[in-house]
This record gives C-alpha cells, structure tokens and sequence, in this order.
C-alpha cells in the first residue's frame, strides 16, 4: 500500500461539501489564471513528499505532521476555501521517489509540494519537479548540492550542510576543545556529503575517517578504528537508525569519546536505539528549538497529542507559503511557482525569503544534547 | 596494514562474534537444503521473530542490568526459551503454510522458491505493522511497550552487564563474546551429534540422501521435514539472543541483511553441511573485519563476496563440501 494517496476523512468531507470558492480573506481571487470559470479552490491541493514508513520514517512523520496542521488551520479558517494534502510515501528511497514524482506531476490537483524529505531521493525527484514545473519546498533535505542543479521549482525552508556543517565542525573546534576527532558517514548523499564538510573543516584535526553501510548492525571494525585513532570526539553523517547502534557499541566497547550528530539524528529513536549510551550526543540542527514558538508548539501538541519534533515547524512554515499563495488566487503550478519565488514574509522558524538558487536566507544552527534521555536544546552555534 | 596488525586480536574475537551468530542462523538453511535441496529464503523471518520473542520477555518482565546475577541468567534463559520457542513455532507455520502443500504436489523447485520470498515479505511486515495490529484488535494502550516504534530499532534490556574478563594484547575480552562463541560451538556439538546418533537424526540423513528409498524403508518423510524445519528454527532462535545480547536492537527488517549473511556463510561452508555452517560463518565473520581494516568498512561486503567468489572457484562444493546426506554415522 505505498503508493496510496492518503486524504483524511475530515478532509475528505469538507471537500464533499465544497460548493463555490470566492475568497473572501485574499480579495482578489478571481484573478486566478489557468482554472478557466470554475471556482479557484475547488480540486486544489498541496503534496507532502517523504518517507512515511520505512527505517527514518520518525522524520518524515514530523514534516507531514506540519504541513498537516497548517493545512488544517487554513481549511478551518477558510470554509470556502479547502485545500486537499495529498501524501506520497517514498519511504526515504530514491528509487520509489522518482515514480511518485511522475505520480504526482500527473496529478493536476496538486500544485506545491513540500519536500522531499530527504537529500537522496530530491537528487532523483528534483529533475521530475523541475520538467513538471511543480514548485517544491524542503522542510529538511540539506545536502548543498541540490540547490546548484538549476531546477528553478527547488526551495530550501532551512541551512544546508555548508552551513550545518561548519557549524558542526565549529563546536568541535570552540566548544569541545577537541584534539583529534573520527570522521563516520553513511555513504548516503546527505550523510557523505555532511562529513566531507566536516572534514574540510576541520582538516588536521582529523584522525582518521571511515564509512559504513545503511542497515548495517555490527560496527566492531569501524569502533576498532575510532579505539586506535585515539579521538576524543567522532562525528558520524548519517541517520538515526545506525547513529543509535554505532554509539551503544563505541560505550559497549568502552570508547568514550563525545558523538557529534547532525539534524537527520534528531529523533527519539536515536535513544530507543541508544538507551543510556546517547546520553551527552551533541546533535546540530538548522532547526529552531519548537519551544521557541509557544502557539506552534500547543497547536501541534493538541492537534498530534506530542510535542513537534525535528522540522515540524519548518514543514509547518513551508505549507503556509503555498497556502498563502493559494489564498491570493495562485491556483496553478506556474502562478505559485512565482509566487514562492518572490514571497517574503515572517514564518515561524525565521523571516523567509527565497534567492536565485531556491536557498533560504536568514540561517542559524542550534546545537541540541541528549540529557536524561531527552533531546534538549544547548546554544546557537555561531560560526565565523 | 599495521593498523590490521596492531588490532589482530580485537578484530579476530569481533569477527568470530558475528560469525558465530551467522553460523547458527545458517543452520537453518544448510538443514532444510540438505534435506529438500530448497533454499528457505523465509528462514531470516524464523530469525527476527525469536529476535522479538527475546525482546518481549525482557520487556514483561522489566528487568534491568542492575538485578542480581541470578535474576540475569534466569531472565536470559526464560528469553533463550522463548526465543526457540517461537521460532521453532514460526518455522513449523512456514512449512505448514508455505511449503507443505507445494512439496506434496510435486511442484517445481522455483515456485516453492516464490512461496518462500512471500512469505518471508509477509512475515516482516506483520511484525513492521504490528502497531496497526494490535490498534485493529483494540489493545494498542495495552501492548504499547510491545508495539511501539513498530518501524523503528527495538532495545533488548540486557539483564547481564557486559563487563571485560582477561586481556589479549590491548583487547579486553568480555563475558558476552565469551559466551556468544562458546554456545555457538556447544549448539554446533549438540546439533552434530542429534544428526549422527539419534533416530530422527538418521530419518533426516536417510530423506536427504533418498527421499524415495528412504520413504520405502519406512521413515516418514513428513515427520522428518517437520522436525528439520523444527531444529532450524530453535537454532534460529538462540542465534536471536546472542545477537541481541552482542548488538542490543532488533527491527522489523533486521533478518534481511543477517539472512543474506548465513545463507552465504552456509554456501562458503558446504550447503547440507551441518559443520560447514559454522565454519563458513566464523570464516565470513572475520572476512569482513579483516576487510573493512584493510581497506575501509565501505569495503567489508566487497572483501567478503570476493572470498565467496575465490572459495568457490576451487571448491565449488563449499569449504567441507560433503553433503548432510553423506555424513557417516
């Protein structure tokens, strides 16, 4: 049932309902082009693109959770306007992504997407957007690279890893004081692309590197190697699966250094899967702390029953940009695709504003740390 | 090269470590192709499901690292117990389910092979959607410790503290890698012997030898493919525990990876070969670690393939080569 098109009920029934559409918050939709007479918001509808299920699927969950709240605060504040959401489930796997690309782009309905999630599957996705002229929003995809592909329907809602990155290696240098550090990544576009940074970065302060495999569960060799470099900090580019099980077998074999993480580790599986052995990870994240927006946050709480978790807020900010345009008459690809290109205005996570490449201006990284088995947040990392 | 060097030892007990834990679970394979020359790619699900048996124990009984030693090992055992149990239990269900009609009709080879790959997708998203389940039956709130994180990596609370007991060089070897190689070769005696001694270990060398001569001579093939199926799964099941007291996390689809792993450890030691199993699985084991200190974890898959390869070019047969049916009493 991957390639399900999921609508909830609620949606579903408000959809039902949906007589005509006039608009009475923009004031000026009728001026929408391309819908010919009928109505503008009727059979209109944003998509989440990303991993449901599948071994991250805690990260996707978050994003379509945010972009699910706010369609919902839109629908319910704008009767005569309903917006569907379509989910497209990738399960965070470049090969499905480009099917449900196609998938989505011969849905006329769907006019924005926010996503896709992870860096791997926009590298796959991101040339189906682009052919289609179906403007997409990253609550979360980070490698640097995606942006330089001149797909002008990319938008990045957070830094990228050249910002997350040197903001990592900063705290290593500044904060930790550490000596000599361990280079781990994941082979993945987003993992490798993130520790190549990191090694940039911090040049001959690294004492060795290594790689290993998604879905893999035995780290003895790499664990071996980080024991004989003798680092006092590893950083590891990666997700939260195997961040969990590298760091629970560096304490099992007595390796004490301190694990610094990125964004794609923010999750609570990471100490399901690392119990007591995550305590003090230190995880960077171009992510607010949630707390730092309180009607977000007792929003999210009520409508998901927890608290928003990695880039819920991001996802939450990128929804509202295509739903703004929706509401000012953009109702097809080509008028909300000018429509985020040009849009400024304040989210929630930071005052947003797309340049040429599809980047976000206005960027800061939080360092996070795992405390009594809770991620909380540490400090802004300044870089320099 | 010095660095291989200077870690030998570390290197050797790990690899030998996850080797034993490839050996038990190739057993699996190496009984049931002996016995119906079918590979039972299903058998990783026998694995994942004692895995979760294991996890499940711990969780019910809620006992933590810091009880007494006793309280351990009873926790452990009642885990090793229940780990072989369903997966004795999940083995029997896949023969029943998935084969026994095929085998009785005679069917090609190749269909039971499909039958076999369905019901291993089937068996790891039941367990992956088994939040959903229970949400169906009603009992979510009730079996939320057991259901939660359906998709995600699921924590065994080892009840034993890995502590080290003596150094080999700069290695300190611990009580879990002690007890991780050495139930593999007590289990690896024990099962050679049940095949060599026993009355139904003589049925399952007499239907892999001839099914037909065998069946004339009165054994009953049925039976004896139950209890292959059956002695599989148990092995399934303390290789579940093992691992999970070495790596600590099941998942859903953990037996996917690990499968590939001792069905090739089974190949590289003679497939029907009960001692070939272990053997290849050590050797797979510490082919991997020598690989990723050589040239990069990147590489480990790589290194170990390629030695299948070589291994396989000389000897075609497997490192022992000689077939279950063909074991002397």
């Amino acid at each position: 049932m991957r390639f399900t098109v999921k609508t909830s009920a609620g949606l579903l029934a408000a959809a039902l309902a949906l007589t005509a559409c006039g608009g009475t918050k923009g004031g000026d939709n009728d001026t929408a082009s391309g819908n010919g007479g009928s109505g503008s918001c009727e059979n209109v509808a944003i998509g989440y693109f990303g991993a449901l299920t599948g071994p991250a699927a805690n990260l996707g969950i978050n994003i379509r959770n945010g972009v699910k709240l706010a369609v919902d605060k839109h629908n319910k504040d704008n009767a005569d306007c309903k917006v569907d959401l379509k989910e497209y489930d990738s399960a965070g796997d470049p090969n499905q992504a480009t099917g449900l690309a196609t998938q989505a782009i011969g849905d006329d309905s769907v006019i924005g997407v926010v996503g896709p999630a992870f860096s791997g599957e926009s590298e796959t996705a991101g040339p189906i957007f682009a052919e289609g002229g179906l403007p997409t929003i990253t609550a979360s995809a980070t490698n640097p690279t995606l942006a330089d592909n001149g797909w002008d329907t990319f938008h990045r809602i957070l830094g990228n890893d050249a910002s997350q990155g040197p903001a990592a290696a900063s705290y290593i240098q500044d904060v930790l004081k550490s000596k000599k550090v361990f280079v781990v990544d994941d082979a993945s576009a987003y993992g490798k692309g993130l520790a190549d940074i990191v090694n940039k970065t911090l040049g001959d302060t690294v004492g060795g590197t290594d790689t290993i495999q998604t879905g893999q569960t035995d780290f003895s060799a790499t664990v071996t190697k980080i024991r004989d470099s003798g680092a006092d900090a590893v950083f590891f580019g990666g997700y939260y699966a195997e961040a969990g099980l590298l760091v629970e077998q560096m304490r099992g074999a007595g390796v004490d250094a301190t694990f610094v993480v990125a964004d794609g580790v923010k999750d609570p599986g990471f100490i399901e899967a690392a119990g007591d052995a995550a305590e003090g990870t230190i995880i960077t994240c171009p992510c607010l702390p949630p707390e730092e927006s309180q009607d977000f946050f007792k929003a999210f709480q009520a409508a998901f029953d927890s608290a928003p978790a990695t880039y819920s807020a991001e996802a939450y900010d990128a929804a509202n940009v295509f739903l703004q345009g929706i509401d000012k008459g953009n109702t097809d690809r080509e008028s909300l695709l000018k429509w985020v290109n040009s849009y400024e205005g304040d989210g929630i996570t930071k005052k947003i504003k797309f340049d040429d490449k599809g980047e976000v201006e206005n960027i800061s990284v939080w360092a996070y740390k795992v405390e009594n088995g809770k991620i909380v947040a540490d400090q802004e990392i300044k870089t320099n | 090269m010095t660095f291989l060097l200077n870690n030998f030892v570390e290197l050797t007990v790990t690899g030998l470590v996850l080797g034993a834990v490839y050996g038990l679970v190739a057993l699996g394979y190496t009984l049931v192709y002996g016995v119906l020359q079918l590979i039972n790619f299903a058998h990783s699900e026998v694995w994942m499901f004692g895995s979760f048996a294991a996890v499940w124990v711990t969780v019910a009984i809620g006992a933590g690292p810091d009880s007494g030693i006793a309280v351990a090992i009873g926790v452990l055992l009642l885990a090793l117990l229940a780990a072989m149990v369903v997966s004795g239990a999940v083995a029997l269900l896949i023969e029943r389910v998935a084969y026994r009609r095929l085998i009785r009709l005679d069917a090609p080879k190749l269909v039971t092979l499909i039958s076999a790959i369905g019901a291993s997708f089937a068996l790891a998203e039941i367990m992956g959607l088994r939040d959903r389940l229970a949400e169906a039956l009603g009992l979510r709130d009730e079996l939320n410790s057991y259901v939660r994180s359906a998709r995600d990596n699921t924590r065994f609370l080892n009840p034993l503290e890995t502590h080290g007991v003596f150094n080999i060089g700069r290695y300190t070897v611990s009580n879990v890698d002690i007890i991780i190689i050495v139930s593999a070769l007590v289990m690896m005696v024990a099962l050679d012997q049940f095949i060599r001694r026993t009355h139904t270990g003589r049925g399952i060398r007499a239907v892999a030898q001839d099914s037909e001569a065998a069946a004339l001579m009165g054994v009953n093939r049925n039976r004896i493919i139950r209890a292959t199926f059956l002695v599989g799964g148990v092995m399934a099941g303390a290789a579940a525990l093992l691992y999970l007291m070495r790596f600590g996390v099941t998942r859903w689809n953990a037996g996917f990876l690990l499968g590939v792993k001792a069905f090739t450890a089974a190949v590289l030691g003679g497939i029907g070969n009960v001692r070939g199993a272990l053997l290849g699985g050590f050797v797979l084991g510490l082919a991997e670690n020598y690989g990723s200190a050589l040239v990069g974890s990147e590489w480990r898959d790589v290194v170990a393939f390629l030695l299948l390869v070589v291994i396989l070019l000389f000897r075609p047969s497997g490192l022992l080569g000689e077939s279950l049916g063909r074991a002397r009493a």
